[in-house]
């Protein structure tokens, strides 16, 4: 039996998720074409929403997934700050762009949404506000990963500011409760079970298998390009210094 | 079917997302795994060039 740390060994880790990665991207796959003729054809219209629901198996696991992979990028910053493994700085930086991808799907749809809901795209309620700022901070923190030449240092910085930035994770999840807002309340993960009907919960689960599926796929592949380009960066920086002085000069100024 | 714009619109900008997440994702993958390839071919052959003048 494998133990964790062998699974965390980046080599180990290349080759295991090579295996799994075609597999996980496979499932996904069919998860997303079985959701989605479920969501547009296998499901009825809401009695006062009408059509307009059909957005839901969308942007509910567009949402779900966005705070989910906040709260990895979190799980990770631990494993950067406590135990400095690098796979977990590894992690956190593959699942940023994801997340943020995830956001934006997230606050489109919703809007997209809200227009024959509501009346309105946009309103300044908590719900819709906190998952902006999410937003606004997987930007920051992609950014901030490229301010560093150092991917070790910039990953104990940018770690310090995931686990603050954390705090919005249950604000975003409980702002429906906690404060007054046209966005409705939870309505499949709250206490007492879901409240929707199983003809639209079905389809919205299986989106949601889809959709995490296919974030595992993402994140698996965007951290093994991760491990490649930092290999590429320590044998670049290891051919630099076995190189004479003016040659290392020479390919300097060529931008190497 | 009602709010087919609506409905048209979020799921084109979904798609669209997913689309370029995967076409990001595998080809920085490929371009890394091809620079990293490149770079220890260079090495080995520096290596045999040293082993073997």
């Amino acid at each position: 039996m494998w133990s964790l740390t062998q699974l965390a060994n980046p080599t180990r880790f290349l080759g295991l998720s090579g295996r799994v990665l075609p597999w996980v991207a496979g499932a996904s796959a069919l998860c997303l074409a079985a959701g989605l003729y479920l969501s547009l054809f296998a499901s009825p219209a809401d009695y006062q929403q009408g059509d307009s629901v059909r957005i839901m198996y969308i942007h509910v696991p567009a949402a779900w997934l966005a705070m989910f992979c906040y709260t990895l990028m979190a799980v990770s910053a631990v494993g950067t700050l406590v135990w400095r493994h690098p796979l977990a700085d590894v992690s956190a930086k593959a699942a940023a762009p994801i997340g943020a991808a995830f956001t934006f799907m997230a606050l489109v749809t919703g809007s997209l949404w809200g227009k024959p809901t509501w009346g309105t795209w946009w309103v300044w309620d908590a719900r819709l506000t906190s998952v902006l700022v999410l937003l606004i901070m997987y930007l920051g923190l992609i950014a901030l990963w490229r301010a560093f030449e150092e991917p070790a240092r910039a990953g104990r910085i940018v770690a310090v500011l995931i686990l603050v930035g954390f705090v919005n994770i249950p604000i975003i999840k409980f702002s429906v409760d906690w404060w007054n807002t046209l966005h409705q309340p939870a309505s499949v993960l709250r206490m007492g079970g879901p409240s929707i009907d199983p003809s639209m919960l079905l389809p919205l689960l299986v989106m949601a298998v889809g959709f995490t599926l296919l974030f595992v796929a993402l994140h698996l592949a965007a951290m093994r390009a991760e491990i490649f380009r930092r290999r590429l960066r320590t044998a670049q920086l290891v051919a630099a210094h076995r190189r004479p002085v003016g040659a290392a000069a020479a390919a300097a100024q060529g931008g190497l | 079917m009602n709010h087919l714009g609506y409905i048209v619109a979020a799921y084109a900008v979904a798609a669209a997302v997913v689309a370029g997440l995967v076409a990001w994702v595998v080809a920085d993958n490929r371009t890394q795994k091809r620079r990293l390839d490149r770079l220890e071919a260079e090495r080995r052959g520096r290596t045999a060039e040293r082993t073997n003048p």
